[in-house]
Formats: structure tokens, C-alpha cells, sequence
């Protein structure tokens, strides 16, 4: 009987693993291969043109612009934010903290609309802007703010479940040791948070570099001026230049390539860190203590296990990862409609390849 | 340094952490607070230590106000319940801490502070630990590298907030007597909170015995177990037995009961437990506290003064014996302990009726209706 129970386990296993491998293939290499494929069908010297046109070049520099100012405000905001959430106990914390997710539940074009119908030529402070001719909408200021709303919980939504896990003893201790408040955040706070914070601070450029919905609403697509990379690329798609869209498609694949990478590197940081055998009690007898190379060893032959599983929870998070990037980095998706239900099963999946340690705030998002 | 704390109250929100606390610890004394979870304890270690406010009330070190003073100038070290140790570095340099935040004119320099860092580790006897993580260390381990961190800075007074709460018994115990040579190697005033009151007994010179955010009783361990004041303090210091009933004319009257025994088919006796100290009383219901040590045991006769219960269960621990015992028709068991020797005199079988006879009786009498039984 139990053979036959494990015959059906062998079934069930191979059954799900074929489902999985088959729909990371069909959906996420498939798409991702077509993609460079695509880029490189015209030969390397039209991939580069594509790349070094001046609207390309423009789309480029405004694409980094708008991450370089978003992602230093978001880091401020989301230390201060959690900081404050973590630590203190305060009327409309609750309020605070769903404010701060307004942005993962609001569609990212209704989030471009917010805008338009604010600083607009028929919004609130439409006439006012033109009298003084400040131009937000359809012009850099108003893409730069797009994306830091969308950008905007990233940061804070990472580190507030870190802090509030650590709890406040650590900084309590070290001001108890004479530590002014500077010393307490730079050798305390920020040593504890670090991983959690470059991971926010990845994501969040991840987002800023390749978010379409809300900038393409506020940016008006003028090409070589309000265009980032990804409007771009679709606009270059619109226009049947199929090789020149997917090379710049294949700039933004790379980034979530290097994106994924870095996020790798960033938890097996973050995991050696805190991987930590604890030794036996050896108070009674500290005379009899394990010899140290004895200990070392048991310590590297942990260490080891637990990068290999490290590894092998990679690879399905590079799966999962390369459906968000390819998703994100092919144009056509997004602006086909009814598409935009696809990059949600990017995300989720990628949610639930790491659902364990609660940091992938992806599911939240919708597109 | 003596810290003195006068008519402090603390509450958050409904709760009443403190109310009206009066406390004095002299230089070089180590006091235990003791008290269940709940009893504003460790809330009047922290506003010791600055870490939080009282409502009201002073705070007084060497006689100064000490309420202005930030927690860094206090000169307090604090071992904190979870260590709360800096995971992210190393022993050495979780040690040397203190010194390294210090302004620049008063660091010690790179080879005063190694020395001594080193020589803390010595007195912690944790030498060879210098470059291991916090979290490859045991809880022991922990506890008392916290402690030499706390150290370091060479504080004035020592508080420590259950400091063997989350350690296994073994190292508990050994812990609790290296705390306390250390203390008396150390001679730094000391506080510790804890709930464990053999930890309380065998490791202080004082303790303070808290409830509900008020101080109870206060005193060295031997005075508080022998005397305590109230029903409360003699509930949560050691086992004691407890025994209602109305004290009148000098006597507590624990009521008529009516008992079987082999050679007699019923048999009524009145029990009484003297109380010479409430001659005065009338008619008021009162109860009786007894440690099992304090019952003296005999086999039932008819006629002879005690109080008569069945030997419900016995066994040995250590150099005594362990009875429990059960009076008819009364909820509840009555706890004894006997010596060894006179144990296996008596020769006693397990059903037996047996007269109890309190050597020492604390006697409380209620303020209203009899309260609810203790536990323990």
C-alpha cells in the first residue's frame, strides 16, 4: 500500500515539476530568448545604432534621471518612515502605514491621472502653473513625480517588518553605553538594516527605470524629451521599427538580469551574515571547550549546506525574476490591452517563490 | 553610587505599572526585585536607567537629581533581559563599544581599549570568544558577555533585567552563584528584576517584594521568608499551606469535621490552631499560613489536639520526605515535609489518618470575605 502511495507521490512530484519547468519555458525564457533575439535579428551594427540614436540617448538619460532622483528620496523617506513606525508609538500610525501603500493598490495609470488632474492645463492648478509657465505634465517634473509616487513604498515597506523584528533593545544598549543619536543609527540601526535597505533601494530602481503605466499618462511621448526607456521602446514598436524597440527592450531586460543578480548576491550577503551555528553550552566546563579548528569545521560544513539550498531557492527565484524583467522590458505587453493582467502573474510569482521571509512586496502590486 | 527613588508612578494607558514607589539601594548592595510578571518591575529598572519616564516622582543618584540626566551620563550599565547584544559585530568589539563612542578627548586609546577588553573578557572567563559572532554563541555565553559589556564603561550601578530568565536551569544555577561572587568581587551597586524567587533568596542581600505597582515588603532574604507581612509575600516566597477559618478569643477555629478511621466508625474532633496574637479578636474569619516544614506529623488518636488529615501520597526528595495530605470534605492538599529519619520511624502507609500540628502559624485576618485559595 505504501508503495503505491509513493508511486503516486513520484507522479504528483514529476506531474507538478513538468507544469512548473513547462510554463517557466513557454512564458518566461521563451519571451526573454525573443527579446535578445529579436534585438540582434538585424545584426549587431543596427542593435548599436538603435541604441545610440538621440532620442534613444535622450530616453536613456531621462530614464536615469528620473531613478536618480527618485530612489535618493525614497531611501530618506523610508528610513524616516520606518524608523518612525518601528520605534514609536503615535496617533494615525496605522493610517500612516496604508498611506504608504497607497501606491501597490492604486493602478499605476490612475496614479499618472492623479497628476494630470492636478497640475494639468483643465486641473487644479493648471492656470496657475501656465500663468507662471511651469510645466509639470508632459514634461520632465511631472515624470520625475510619477515615479517617485509609484517608487514610493518600496524602501519603507522593506525595512519596517526588518526594524520591527529587531526591536529597539540593540539601540537602547548601545545609547545605555554613552552612544549619541548620530553613533546609534551609523553603528547600530544602519549595520542592522543594511541588506534590507540596498535590497529596497534595488527594487525601488528596478521599479523607477522600468515603470510604464504612470509615465507614460504624464509624459506626453515626446520623443527626445518626456520619453524614458520604456515608453520609448513601445513607441519604436507602434511604429513596426521591431529591431530598434527590442534593442532597447533588451537594455531593460538586462537591467532586470542585473537587478536579479544583484538581489542574489545581496541575500547570500545577508544569509552568511546571519548563518550561525550555536555551539553546545560550555559554561560549566570553559576549561573543556570544543578546540577551535573543531568548531570551524562544523561551522564551514553549515555554512555549505545552507548555501547550496541557498542555491537551489535561486534558481526558482531567478525563474521568477526573469518573468517580472522580461514582462517589464517587453514593450508590446503593456500596451496591449488586457495584457496588463500578465505582469501580475510575474509578480505573484516572484511573491511566492520567497512568500518566506516576507520580503517581496510584489503581490501588493497591481497593474 | 546609592540611587534613591521617591513616590514614583508610571502608567500606560489603564494600567498602573507603578503607583507611589519609595525605594532606597545603599552603595554596594545587590537587591533583588522580585514579583510576578506584571508588577512594574522592570518599569522602575528602566526609568532607573533612564530609558523611560515616570509620571511623577524623583529619581535620586548619590542624593542629586538624576531626572534630567540623559541614559548615556547616568554611568548605568544594563544587561538587558534578550542581551540585546550588536549581532553584527563581533565580541571584541561589542565590548569595546562604551569606549569607542566616547568623545575624542576621553577614548582611551586603540591599545587601552584592546587591554581592556581583554581584561573584562578575563573577568567573564570568555577569553577565547574575542572574535566570535553574538549568534554563535550559547545563552550563557551571551549573558555574560553582556555583562562585560555593560561593564566596560565602568558604571556605577549594575541593572539587570532577568538575567537568567531565558537559560536552562543548569546554567542558571551555576550563573547565579558566578553573578554573585562577581558582585562581591565588583562591590558596584546592583539591581536585578526577576521573577524566580530561589533566585531572589539565594542571590541577594536585599530583597524588594513587588505587587500591582506597590512595593510589599522589603528586607534580606532570611527576614522576608520568615516573616512575611501579608498573605500575598507568604503565597509567592516558598511553598505554604492554608488553612481558613474564624479566629476568636486567641484561636483560629478551623470548624468540626467528622472523621472515619479504622477502629473508630465516626468520630467528631474540633481543630484549632493557636493565636495568641489576636486574643483580642472575635468572630472574624481569618486564615493560617504554614510552610510544610512547620507541620509536625503523628498518627491519629482520639483525643489529641491537631488537625486530622489522610496521608494521600508520599515521596522522597533530598534528605526530607514529601506527604501530601487531604483533609475529608475539604478541597484542597496540604503539603508537608518531614525529616528523613522521623519519616521512617512513623512507618506511615498511604490512606492513613494523620493529626497535623503547626509548629509556627501565620495568622492574617481578612479584611472582607475570605479571598480566592493561593496558588502554591
Amino acid at each position: 500500500m505504501s508503495k503505491s502511495a509513493n508511486r503516486s507521490d513520484v507522479w504528483l512530484k514529476s506531474g507538478l515539476l513538468a507544469l512548473a519547468l513547462g510554463f517557466v519555458l513557454l512564458c518566461l525564457l521563451l519571451p526573454l530568448a525573443l527579446v535578445f533575439h529579436q534585438a540582434f535579428s538585424k545584426g549587431l551594427p543596427a542593435y548599436l545604432a538603435a541604441l545610440q540614436e538621440p532620442a534613444a540617448l535622450s530616453a536613456i538619460q531621462l530614464t536615469l534621471l528620473a531613478a536618480v532622483i527618485a530612489v535618493p528620496l525614497n531611501l530618506m523617506f523610508g528610513i524616516s518612515a520606518s524608523w518612525a513606525i518601528a520605534r514609536f508609538d503615535f496617533r494615525g500610525k496605522s493610517l500612516l502605514i496604508a498611506l504608504i501603500d497607497l501606491p501597490f493598490s492604486v493602478s499605476p495609470v490612475i496614479a499618472g491621472l492623479i497628476y494630470v488632474l492636478v497640475f494639468g492645463a483643465q486641473g487644479w492648478f493648471g492656470p496657475w502653473l501656465n500663468e507662471h509657465d511651469i510645466k509639470i505634465i508632459f514634461a520632465i517634473p511631472g515624470i520625475v513625480l510619477a515615479t517617485v509616487f509609484v517608487t514610493f513604498p518600496f524602501v519603507a515597506r522593506e525595512l519596517i517588518p526588518l526594524m520591527q523584528a529587531q526591536g529597539k533593545d540593540e539601540e537602547e544598549a548601545a545609547i545605555l553605553l554613552g552612544a549619541n543619536g548620530w553613533q546609534c543609527f551609523w553603528h547600530i540601526t544602519l549595520p542592522g538594516i543594511r541588506w534590507g535597505l540596498l535590497y529596497g533601494v534595488l527594487l525601488c530602481n528596478a521599479r523607477a527605470m522600468g515603470e510604464f503605466g504612470a509615465v507614460s499618462v504624464v509624459s506626453g511621448h515626446i520623443r527626445g524629451y518626456t520619453n524614458t526607456l520604456p515608453l520609448h521602446a513601445e513607441i519604436l514598436y507602434n511604429e513596426y521599427q521591431f529591431a530598434a524597440s527590442f534593442a532597447v527592450a533588451s537594455r531593460l531586460a538586462l537591467l532586470a538580469l542585473v537587478t536579479l543578480a544583484a538581489r542574489s548576491l545581496l541575500q547570500w550577503f545577508s544569509h552568511r551574515d546571519r548563518a550561525a551555528p550555536v555551539p553546545h553550552e560550555q559554561y560549566a566546563h570553559p576549561a573543556s571547550a570544543t578546540p577551535a579548528g573543531l568548531d570551524t569545521a562544523v561551522n564551514v560544513d553549515d555554512r555549505r549546506s545552507k548555501t547550496e539550498a541557498s542555491r537551489r531557492s535561486l534558481l526558482s527565484q531567478a525563474m521568477a525574476w526573469l518573468a517580472a524583467g522580461v514582462l517589464d522590458a517587453a514593450p508590446r505587453m503593456d500596451a496591449l490591452p488586457g495584457a496588463g493582467s500578465l505582469p501580475g502573474v510575474a509578480e505573484s510569482l516572484a511573491g511566492s517563490s520567497n512568500a518566506s521571509t516576507s520580503r517581496e512586496l510584489h503581490e501588493h502590486r497591481s497593474s | 553610587m546609592s540611587i534613591e527613588v521617591r513616590n514614583l508612578r508610571k502608567r500606560f494607558g489603564d494600567f498602573t505599572a507603578l503607583d507611589d514607589v519609595s525605594l532606597r539601594f545603599d552603595q554596594g548592595e545587590l537587591v533583588a526585585l522580585l514579583g510576578p510578571s506584571g508588577c512594574g518591575k522592570t518599569t522602575l529598572l528602566r526609568i532607573i536607567a533612564g530609558l523611560s519616564r515616570a509620571d511623577s516622582g524623583d529619581v535620586l543618584f548619590d542624593g542629586n537629581d538624576a531626572s534630567t540626566r540623559q541614559p548615556g551620563d547616568r554611568q548605568v550599565g544594563f544587561v538587558f533581559q534578550h542581551y540585546a547584544l550588536f549581532r553584527h559585530m563581533s565580541v571584541f568589539d561589542n565590548i569595546a563599544f562604551g569606549l569607542q563612542v566616547k568623545p575624542r578627548a576621553q577614548r582611551p586609546s586603540k591599545a587601552e581599549i584592546s587591554r581592556r577588553v581583554h581584561a573584562l573578557l578575563q573577568l567573564v572567563q570568555l577569553d577565547w570568544l574575542a572574535d566570535r559572532f553574538p549568534s554563535q554563541l550559547s545563552g550563557g555565553q551571551r549573558q555574560r558577555i553582556a555583562l562585560a559589556r555593560a561593564l566596560a564603561v565602568e558604571p556605577r550601578v549594575l541593572l539587570l533585567d532577568e538575567p537568567f530568565g531565558a537559560l536552562d536551569a543548569q546554567v542558571r544555577k551555576e550563573l547565579r552563584r558566578w553573578l554573585r561572587r562577581l558582585h562581591d568581587e565588583l562591590q558596584v551597586t546592583s539591581i536585578f528584576v526577576t521573577h524566580d524567587q530561589e533566585e531572589a533568596l539565594e542571590v541577594s542581600d536585599r530583597i524588594v517584594l513587588m505587587h500591582q505597582g506597590q512595593v510589599m515588603q522589603q528586607g534580606t532574604p532570611q527576614a522576608v521568608y520568615q516573616n512575611p507581612v501579608s498573605p500575598f509575600v507568604y503565597g509567592f516566597l516558598g511553598n505554604v499551606n492554608r488553612f481558613d477559618g474564624v479566629a476568636d478569643r486567641g484561636r483560629l477555629h478551623l470548624g468540626q469535621a467528622t472523621y472515619r478511621t479504622a477502629d473508630e466508625a465516626s468520630n467528631a474532633a474540633s481543630n484549632f490552631i493557636d493565636a495568641p496574637e489576636h486574643a483580642a479578636v472575635r468572630d472574624t474569619p481569618a486564615s493560617a499560613y504554614v510552610r510544610p516544614h512547620e507541620l509536625e506529623i503523628e498518627r491519629y488518636a482520639h483525643g489529641r489536639p491537631g488537625i486530622a488529615a489522610r496521608l494521600s501520597r508520599a515521596w522522597l526528595s533530598g534528605g526530607a520526605a514529601r506527604l501530601e495530605l487531604q483533609q475529608d470534605e475539604q478541597p484542597g492538599l496540604i503539603e508537608a515535609e518531614l525529616p528523613l529519619a522521623r519519616f521512617q520511624a512513623l512507618q506511615l502507609r498511604q490512606g492513613e489518618m494523620l493529626l497535623l500540628r503547626p509548629q509556627q502559624a501565620h495568622i492574617f485576618l481578612h479584611p472582607m470575605a475570605p479571598a480566592q485559595q493561593l496558588e502554591k
